[in-house]
């Protein structure tokens, strides 16, 4: 049974700060609270990473994500100048987008999540062991020739590429 | 420490919140904010699943921070796309872009 201490407390508050941040970005009509919202449900994850014990993924998400990525969006929707002149923010297909949504939620966590994991779930009985790996762990293995170099430096072309690309087609070219 | 399917059971809800972003969303920013959610959705996953199952190896952890990476890039060019679209349509709505109607 699910006793209750800081760590579920921390980890309710964090849970519903990154479902409630996800609703906000979807239903929220003007787009700099949604970015804002977007803000919120980002940090709610980053608190989920530190509860996994994974301090270097916490710290990445508020760096990047939050830092750069929601920046980002946020200047994008002051450049185009989006938000004021939308009447419908939603598709006409967006009830059949609902129930959609709602049933993939329903599979994913009665058909899939409960049945194998849940309390009475065949994985129920998990046992959670102490030490994890860390950062050090982390960083060793990302420029490892056995493990993840060669993922790691595919990436960083990708970032590369990513910028460039990005530049040549935002660029105004008259 | 509180069992793994609460975990999984929010990410699957944050997740299934960004597909209903993306499906009936029609600015073209608040589509690519659903797509972020949806990519974090998958990042508490694998960490979860890092911590639960495999804490001692590191492809859990890997594989977020290569999610990131993605994530990141496809922001990046996402964002430059929307702005090109701005600059020849005047308009973000993903339903007035339709250059590529035959």
């Amino acid at each position: 049974m699910l006793e209750l201490n800081v760590s579920t407390l921390v980890f309710f508050i964090f849970a519903v700060l990154s479902i409630g941040g996800a609703l906000g970005v979807v239903i929220s009509r003007n787009l700099i609270h949604g970015a804002l919202f977007l803000i919120v449900s980002l940090f709610g994850g980053a608190g989920l990473f530190v509860l996994l014990a994974a301090p270097f993924m916490a710290a990445v998400q508020v760096l990047v994500y939050i830092g750069a990525i929601a920046i980002l969006i946020i200047f994008a929707v002051m450049l185009t100048r989006s938000m004021t002149n939308i009447r419908e923010i939603f598709n006409r297909q967006w009830w059949i987008s609902a129930v959609a949504a709602v049933i993939l939620l329903a599979v994913l966590v009665v058909g899939v999540v409960l049945p194998i994991w849940g309390p009475n779930g065949t994985q129920s009985e998990m046992v959670l062991s102490e030490t994890t790996a860390t950062v050090q762990d982390l960083g060793v293995a990302l420029v490892d020739g056995n493990q993840y170099v060669l993922p790691f430096e595919v990436a960083s072309l990708l970032l590369t590429a990513a910028m460039v690309g990005a530049i040549v087609i935002a660029r105004d070219n008259e | 420490m509180v069992p793994l399917w609460m975990y999984l059971v929010v990410s699957a809800a944050v997740f299934c919140i960004g597909v209903y972003g993306v499906l009936a969303r029609r600015n073209a920013v608040a589509i690519l904010m659903s797509v972020e959610l949806m990519l974090n959705a998958v990042n508490i996953n694998l960490l979860a699943f890092w911590r639960y199952v495999a804490p001692q190896n590191m492809a859990g952890q890997a594989f977020a921070a290569f999610v990131f990476v993605v994530a990141a890039a496809e922001a990046a060019v996402g964002l430059a796309i929307v702005i090109a679209v701005y600059r020849n349509r005047r308009s973000v709505i993903v339903e007035d872009v339709n250059l590529l109607r035959g």
